[in-house]
């Protein structure tokens, strides 16, 4: 015979709020990069102590050479419902990135550098993967001032400690 | 809804403590409600903060996103944080007397 398992709380107890969150950007096209961001930004807007760490091609968000050309995927993207040979057209990707600034420029959502720096003024954390930046050659000054290090793995988890993970 | 008394009024608000209805907001509330969130004195510069933000609501009928506080209201995003720890957008909409804003950025 079973017996009812007891709840050890009222059903409508609420859930203790979220205090810290990490989140991970490791693609580098706009729509890999942009979710992430928000998300850190909205943490921050709600007082919640916030880190992002990028990683692989994530790292275009905070890189002083590529931060300001970051496209939509024009290619392989089936989201778009764009016949692969016309994504593959010099220009498509740019012209489809265009429209999109400006869509989100009329939503008040900013271009990705200065979303970046809003959030680093929020005072959340800026990291890059030292995996990553070894990978590609990147130091320091390849990234944008506002990364506060560039770090390991388990200095990652190390930061993340206590808190929630989110990985875009 | 709900309702509190701030500064001897009693004023509907809702679930999170938000005011219901502006128009029943007084500058005596704004006191009371910073301090209820863990802010002590209110200075020049949250006044600027809290009257900018309550002036674009009753404006344009939403509360300004953090990117135009920032930009406009003379108040960069670091002092922002600064002066609303716990955020800037939700407290000082809260301190202001406006609905919660609703937007994502």
């Amino acid at each position: 015979m079973s017996e009812a398992v007891a709840f050890t709380e009222p059903r409508d107890a609420k859930p203790a709020a979220i205090e810290k969150v990490s989140i991970i950007i490791s693609k580098g096209s706009l729509e890999g990069i942009y979710p992430g961001l928000i998300m850190a930004n909205g943490a921050r807007m709600e007082g919640i102590e916030t880190n992002l760490f990028f990683t692989f091609f994530g790292m275009d968000a905070i890189s002083k050479a590529r931060h300001e050309h970051v496209k939509v995927a024009a290619v392989g993207n089936p989201a778009l419902h764009l016949a692969t040979w016309l994504g593959g057209f010099p220009g498509v990707a740019t012209m489809i990135t265009h429209r999109l600034a400006e869509e989100m420029e009329k939503l008040d959502i900013p271009p990705i550098p200065e979303f970046v720096e809003m959030i680093s003024d929020s005072g959340a954390g800026l990291y890059a993967c030292k995996a990553s930046a070894d990978l590609f050659g990147m130091r320091k000054d390849d990234f944008i001032d506002q990364v506060n290090d560039i770090i390991t793995v388990g200095e990652f988890y190390g930061l993340a400690a206590g808190g929630q993970i989110i990985f875009t | 809804m709900s309702t509190a008394t701030y500064a001897g009024a009693v004023v509907e608000v809702d679930a999170e403590g938000f005011l219901a209805d502006p128009a029943q907001w007084t500058e005596e509330m704004a006191h009371e409600i910073a301090a209820q969130n863990g802010l002590g004195e209110l200075t020049d510069r949250h006044w600027q903060v809290i009257n900018f933000m309550r002036d674009s609501y009753l404006k344009t009928g939403a509360a300004p996103s953090i990117r135009t506080l920032g930009k406009v209201s003379g108040v960069p995003i670091k002092e922002l944080y600064q002066l609303f720890p716990k955020g800037p957008a939700k407290l000082a909409a809260k301190i202001a007397g406006i609905p919660k804003p609703r937007g994502c950025i």
